[in-house]
């Protein structure tokens, strides 16, 4: 899925730049393609330009330099109007004046679609979201869930093949927003729409998306499946940006294939798989994932590098042990572990032996 | 956890009712409240409600003739006006007695001026007829009628009885009626005379150049409010001076750079002549008469139609036009079905300021209004410092108030006041 010719995307961004003050790009060089039914988050911290680029897509701002086609065409000079874009807002956006129906039956009078017609497919798009015996109400009747339901059927309502979701889900609490992630993939999976979704929450971008693209400084750093970004991080600001990680740095000092040695600020040498290091001498951040570190005698391989590190706090979450460690200068080293009946609990002052999997074990770029 | 149910009121810990136990509880904020808004009630009471009560009052107050002729206007019960012939010889009698104290008191000239707003003529009558009066004696020179009568031969004219005793009557509603251009007379209200009817024109020339200045104070805050609105905070705090800038001249200053710029000797005309647009002799006529006046009120109260407009403006998110557009709406749809209906709110309180201040407006009308373009006001003002008919004043002024108060209503009908923000 990563590499798509232009001519089979339905949505595509062809060598996109947006500046809004002739100085600063706010988005460099955006190349991006997504076929149809595709659900494609665009992540990053504030300031990274996903939304400026979901923005440009929309057509509220226009790119300074490149092409975005929908379908085929070029959409630069198409007013937002004539793109047919479902659009979800952060702040949902709706009309406080008019009744939930009212606002759903708003695109269909625009597209002068005929009464009886209107009130089948507002009827169908409210059930479609559970709402439907709230077509009276107005929005400020309703509860924010309420709400961005309606939001999310209003912009599905006039049957539009690609949908903008710009943080639809911010305003929300921790357990409503759960529910609604699923609700919203769960739609446009059934409805077949392709959705560009617009977060800086990346377990939402996980656990949505088919693709994620992972935005900073004006730039996609990677754009991968979710599974892969998180596993196989390109470089060390997704490893940092998705999920939890640590970090090692250190010198390349031997490389043999698909494992090479890095030799960490204190001394001590691991092993580590090469991503973004080529040669002998190189600088490099080295990422594990707390999960992936092992701590069990019983389970390490004697023929792996271990590190020693010292047991700085204990915290219990309940379904996992969490350890905040000292490894090699780095007093923030985490490590998890499954709350099973055989799982080691280590004491605070207590030094260990760490170790892990090569492949696990990621030298990225310093 | 106990599960009694209890049998009437609610008790409070110590078996007081719970009702009044919060009564007693409530009460101390309740009176420190008020002590605090207490000044302002009593301002509020001294300076707006008693004012206008006694204006209230004025408009139908009529006690001047009673008081001052006590015993003619009770003589005069007996008289039939209808029959066309003057009283017989003990109202003239009682008129004298009465007569002499007033002019005593020096009050005879006031009740003059009083009957001269119904008649013409009867307060030179009354000054004339007073000194000669004042060296009658009410014994020794009896009978009166034919002394009065060669004093003034009015006083052989039943018109004038009929006038003093349609008017001597506690209350009135003779003010009233001659707000709305018709008279008090011996047979019930009747119309003016064609030549004295200028009020209910003037009413209905208020009120429609009242309509044409908030018309055109809307139109020409609106573009101004959302410009101010939708630019960033810092430039329209800016441009927002210039909005307020014009509250922080006099307001007479401001009239009068109308009436330069607006003449036909004028800044307007001179240009307008200058570049050849108007011929030298046919220069526009663009002050003295109700354009004039409509435009010096507008620019004058276009501030009041601005502020409400931006307040509520500012609350308008931008994502409500960008959510209409993605819909599929033009750019004048999404104005008209979404950004209009929402900026209704200020145009409502706007129109409501705007509409009320100038139906009471004095000072430009006056200056800039000539004889076609005063309003109301002007003519209340005139019979407060000129004519002192202060009677008829308030009338006016009581129809004013109530026209307003129609018309809130009315928009309250129609609108809904809860419809009105002022941000």
């Amino acid at each position: 899925m990563a590499d798509l010719a232009s001519e089979d995307a339905f949505v595509a961004f062809e060598r996109v730049q947006k500046s809004y003050d002739g100085e600063n790009l706010v988005v460099k060089d955006l190349n991006l393609s997504l076929p149809k039914g595709e659900f494609l988050t665009m992540l990053g911290p504030s300031g990274s330009g996903k939304t400026t680029c979901l923005m440009m897509l929309a057509g509220f701002e226009t790119a300074t330099h490149g092409e975005i086609l929908l379908g085929g065409q070029s959409i630069n000079n198409i007013p937002p109007h004539k793109r047919g874009i479902g659009m979800v807002f952060q702040n949902y956006a709706l009309f406080p004046h008019m009744t939930v129906a009212e606002n759903l039956s708003f695109p269909l009078e625009v597209r002068k679609i005929g009464k009886s017609d209107r009130e089948a497919k507002v009827k169908r798009a409210l059930d479609m979201v559970q709402m439907g015996e709230f077509g009276g109400r107005r929005p400020a009747q309703l509860s924010g869930g309420q709400q961005q339901r309606i939001a999310l059927s209003r912009a599905l309502v006039f049957e539009p093949e690609l949908v903008l979701m710009d943080e639809p889900l911010g305003a929300l609490d921790k357990q409503l927003r759960e529910h609604m992630q699923f609700e919203i993939t769960r739609l446009a999976h059934e409805l077949g729409i392709t959705t560009v979704y617009v977060t800086h929450d990346q377990t939402e971008a996980l656990t949505m998306s088919d693709r994620v693209a992972v935005f900073d400084d004006g730039r996609i750093q990677q754009l991968a499946p979710p599974d892969q970004l998180y596993e196989e991080p390109e470089n060390s600001f997704v490893a940092q940006f998705i999920g939890e990680n640590n970090t090692l740095e250190g010198t390349v000092t031997s490389m043999a294939g698909n494992t090479c040695v890095v030799t960490l600020d204190d001394g001590e040498e691991i092993d580590a798989m090469p991503v973004n290091v080529s040669q002998v001498g190189e600088r490099t951040k080295v990422s594990i994932r707390p999960e992936r570190v092992e701590f069990n005698k019983d389970r390490l391989n004697a023929d792996a590098h271990l590190v020693k590190a010292t047991v700085k706090e204990f915290i219990y979450m309940g379904d996992v042990f969490r350890f905040r460690l000292s490894v090699a200068g780095n007093d923030d080293f985490i490590v998890k572990t499954r709350n099973a009946p055989d799982a080691v609990k280590l004491k605070p002052g207590e030094t260990i032996d760490i170790g892990w999997l090569p492949q696990d074990c990621r030298a990225l770029d310093a | 956890m106990s599960d009694e149910t209890q049998s009437g009121p609610v008790l409070a810990a110590d078996g007081t009712p719970l009702k009044q136990s919060l009564a007693r509880s409530l009460r101390n904020q309740k009176m420190r409240a008020l002590a605090l808004i207490g000044p302002l009630l009593i301002f509020v009471l001294i300076s707006f409600v008693i004012p206008i009560g006694s204006m209230l009052f004025r408009s139908v107050e009529n006690g001047m003739v009673e008081q001052t002729i006590p015993l003619t206007v009770e003589a005069l019960k007996d008289w039939d006006i209808d029959s066309g012939e003057s009283p017989n010889e003990a109202v003239y009698q009682a008129f004298v007695e009465d007569m002499i104290v007033a002019i005593e008191a020096k009050k005879h000239t006031r009740l003059g001026t009083r009957l001269n707003y119904e008649q013409t003529g009867m307060s030179s009558l009354f000054r004339k007829s007073g000194r000669k009066i004042k060296r009658l004696d009410p014994q020794a020179d009896a009978p009166f009628k034919d002394k009065l009568i060669d004093i003034d031969k009015k006083w052989g004219d039943a018109q004038t009885w009929a006038v003093i005793k349609t008017h001597s009557v506690k209350i009135t509603n003779g003010y009233f009626l001659n707000a709305i251009d018709m008279q008090r007379t011996p047979e019930g209200a009747q119309a003016q005379p064609e030549d004295k009817r200028i009020l209910i024109t003037l009413f209905k020339r208020t009120l429609f150049m009242s309509l044409v200045i908030t018309f055109s104070c809307i139109m020409l805050a609106y573009p101004v409010a959302w410009i101010l609105a939708n630019l960033p905070m810092r430039t329209a705090n800016m441009l927002m001076i210039l909005v307020l800038l014009p509250f922080w001249t006099s307001l007479l200053v401001r009239t009068s750079a109308w009436k330069v710029m607006l003449q036909q000797q004028g800044v307007i005309n001179e240009v307008l002549v200058w570049l050849g647009i108007v011929a030298d002799d046919a220069r526009l006529v663009m002050i003295n008469n109700q354009l004039g006046t409509i435009i010096a009120m507008t620019h004058i109260l276009l501030p009041f139609m601005i502020l409400p407009m931006y307040s509520v403006m500012q609350t308008i998110q931008p994502t409500y036009l960008r959510a209409a557009k993605s819909m599929g709406a033009t750019n004048w749809t999404a104005f008209w079905r979404v950004y209009f209906p929402l900026s209704v709110p200020g145009i409502g309180a706007g129109s409501i300021l705007v509409f009320i201040l100038s139906i009471g407006y004095y000072i430009t009308p006056e200056i800039v209004g000539g004889t076609k373009g005063v309003f109301i006001s002007n003519r209340i003002a005139y019979h407060i410092s000129s004519s002192l008919n202060w009677g008829l004043a308030a009338a006016l002024g009581t129809i004013l108030l109530a026209v307003v108060l129609i018309l809130y209503w009315a928009y309250d009908k129609i609108v809904g006041i809860d419809n009105v923000k002022l941000g």
